[in-house]
């Protein structure tokens, strides 16, 4: 009985720590901080979508940003209003000019186009492992921003999507983001998120069992596009409602995988604990460069401080602990107030395979 | 310009890239670490050159040098020694880190005074002029970089052959438990590659500043990741075919660009894959072609494993 209470808290954990974050902010922030903290629990579904491949099979990808930014685009084109559409971007196709859909169904579509996306790069990908497979997504990436920089006929080229309505409130994000971690911990607890962490930790002894190692992967991979497109779309509907193709590309590929990193890449707990610890400190350096009070001290730092301090706390973080924040391990409660239980349990590194 | 001239560029931007891979080859070959801050390195040699200048141009080009041996053995130093056990993926985003602070510490020095980005070096300037045999028009900085590339790779193959850190530097990088075992001093080999590393950085910033008289915050940074991207296609396991592979991709984008910018479509609306802008796309198509044809790389031997380290 205690052993199915510690797994639903594996799952309950994370969701509680971003819906009580999200609580606490939606009451305290002001107008600036406000934006961060929308954009914090976006982040954390999209670092979570990162981790529901990268984490389960242990293959580094630079490619997921790509179905983040698919999603963005397709969910931030779809719900520009019509009659503004065509001024602005001309060279659009005419069934993406002339339509407009709803906020709740450009999100439906940015989670397929991801998904779809990813199939269709994914049984190519997924043949390569080490750094083939890191250079190739990134490879992927690269051909994603590249032609929605310059292809006007599919998007707004390299200007900025403007006028995208602004309807990622906490509500949408929060939703948004406890839906993908459901959905992560569903994938990982299932016979094939379990056959993808055995080939994790021994490719040779899984195929030996029978198991596919490139049919998991690509479900894997497939699903984190999807859900990468899905945290995309609620990306792009944060404000200021403005989106270019720089915004999720190389710095967002790097923020994600080191969210991922310093939280710890082989534990859903790590992701969102990553996402929500980095971006936090993000938003306390951020305020520091408009100056903030530390007890009783009025401190200012120079512009552009901010992400000099996130670099070396991700640097010192990684020194410090090499396989992240939580050594790869699923949310536990500290063990003295965990219910007594008859046998001893397993260790969480032996159950989930650091 | 014809195909000719074409030809002549690439391989001038092939020898620096080349230049770029050896560097970064010859670090993983010990460490099995992918500096992705070997970018900022080339960065810091560039700054050190616009700051020297009005002392001459040996003198500039040797504190360059020095700074970037001097950061590099840094990094080494604070980050890469207390993560030589980590996971690979550890390991890179390490480097990531050291990357995007190095530019972003750069980045202070014209938001800290609200200035344009981006400093105007001078070092060799004349180098940037073209000389004229016939109809082909090359600048003196092409010829500079096959040079001092291949001057660079000739002295680096004898240090490996001809010296004993390199016999050590070659044992790191074929089995570094065994070569330790053997007596072979693990931190003074990774040193040395590492400081190899940073004169290399430091060349390519020479060169690439007489390129592009422009210094800024991301100097290098594309530059690596295209070359990173090449040692891979080219094959990480030995520094010769990484070498290549650096050569290769600075070759093909060279050629490419001159083709597609000439034959390629002028349409704002082109489709992709039919004009000068899509570039990148056309080469990333062929990389990932090429590594699912030659996973281990495009000049390894046949029936070499891929390395599977991150």
């Amino acid at each position: 009985m205690s052993r199915r209470v510690g797994e639903s808290l594996e799952l309950l954990g994370p969701i509680a720590l971003v819906t009580v974050f999200a609580v606490i902010a939606s009451l305290t922030a002001n107008a600036s901080d406000d934006v961060r903290f929308r954009a914090t629990i976006v982040y954390v579904a999209i670092v979570v979508a990162l981790y529901v491949f990268v984490g389960n099979s242990g293959v580094l990808s630079f490619g997921q940003m790509s179905f983040v930014a698919v999603g963005a685009f397709a969910s931030g084109l779809m719900t520009v209003p019509t009659d503004v559409k065509p001024g602005v971007m001309p060279s659009l196709f005419p069934f993406i000019r002339d339509h407009s859909i709803s906020n709740a169904w450009s999100l439906v579509l940015a989670a397929a186009l991801g998904g779809v996306y990813a199939l269709l790069v994914g049984p190519a990908l997924m043949r390569l492992t080490g750094l083939a497979a890191g250079i190739a997504t990134f490879a992927v990436l690269g051909i994603t921003y590249n032609i929605l920089t310059y292809w006007t006929r599919i998007g707004p080229g390299a200007q900025t999507l403007d006028l995208i309505p602004v309807t990622t409130g906490y509500l949408q994000a929060t939703v948004g983001a406890v839906a993908v971690i459901v959905a992560a911990y569903a994938y990982q607890r299932s016979r094939w998120g379990r056959q993808l962490r055995a080939t994790r930790d021994d490719p040779a002894a899984a195929q030996a069992t029978g198991i596919d190692v490139h049919r998991q992967r690509l479900w894997a991979f497939v699903l984190s596009g999807a859900l990468c497109g899905f945290a995309g779309g609620l990306l792009a509907h944060l404000p200021p409602g403005s989106l270019s193709t720089n915004d999720v590309y190389l710095d967002l590929t790097f923020l994600a995988l080191a969210m991922l990193v310093v939280g710890g890449v082989h534990s859903l707990y790590g992701a969102v604990l990553g996402a929500l610890g980095i971006s936090l400190v993000n938003v306390l350096l951020q305020n520091a460069e408009a100056s903030v009070h530390v007890f009783g001290w009025k401190i200012t730092l120079p512009d552009g401080s901010a992400v000099i301090g996130i670099a070396l706390i991700m640097l010192v973080a990684l020194l410090l602990r090499p396989s992240g924040i939580t050594g790869g391990r699923e949310f536990a409660l500290p063990r003295r107030l965990r219910p007594p239980t008859a046998a001893p349990e397993p260790p969480a590194a032996a159950q989930e395979g650091v | 310009m014809s195909h000719v001239q074409a030809l002549i560029d690439a391989v001038g931007l092939g020898a620096v890239y080349a230049l770029i891979a050896v560097g970064i080859g010859l670090v993983f070959g010990v460490l099995r670490l992918i500096n992705f801050a070997y970018g900022q390195l080339i960065m810091i040699a560039a700054y050190m050159l616009v700051f020297t200048q009005g002392w001459g141009n040996v003198a500039a080009i040797v504190i360059a040098l020095g700074t970037a041996v001097l950061a590099v053995l840094v990094m080494e130093r604070v980050a890469f020694r207390p993560l030589r056990t980590a996971s690979p993926a550890t390991m890179l985003v390490a480097t990531f880190a050291i990357s995007y602070l190095l530019q972003n510490v750069a980045l202070l020095r014209y938001t800290y005074r609200n200035r344009p980005v981006g400093d105007s070096v001078g070092v060799l300037g004349q180098l940037n002029r073209a000389a004229t045999i016939g109809s082909l028009h090359v600048r003196w900085v092409t010829f500079l970089a096959i040079g001092v590339t291949a001057v660079a790779l000739g002295g680096l193959t004898l240090l490996l052959n001809r010296t004993e850190i390199g016999l050590q530097m070659r044992a790191a990088a074929a089995d570094f438990r065994t070569a330790r075992m053997l007596g072979v001093r693990a931190n003074r080999v990774v040193m040395t590659a590492v400081a190899i590393s940073g004169v290399l950085a430091g060349l390519a910033a020479v060169i690439l500043s007489i390129q592009t008289p422009q210094v800024t915050n991301t100097t290098g940074l594309n530059e690596t990741i295209f070359v990173l991207v090449g040692v891979v296609v080219g094959g990480m396991n030995r520094l010769l075919s990484a070498t290549l592979g650096g050569f290769m991709i600075g070759f093909v984008t060279s050629f490419l660009g001159y083709e597609l910018a000439t034959q390629g479509s002028r349409s704002q609306t082109a489709i992709p894959f039919t004009s000068g802008v899509y570039l990148p796309s056309v080469i990333f198509v062929l990389v990932i072609l090429v590594l699912v044809l030659r996973p281990a790389g495009l000049f390894t031997r046949r029936g070499q494993a891929a390395v599977e380290r991150v």
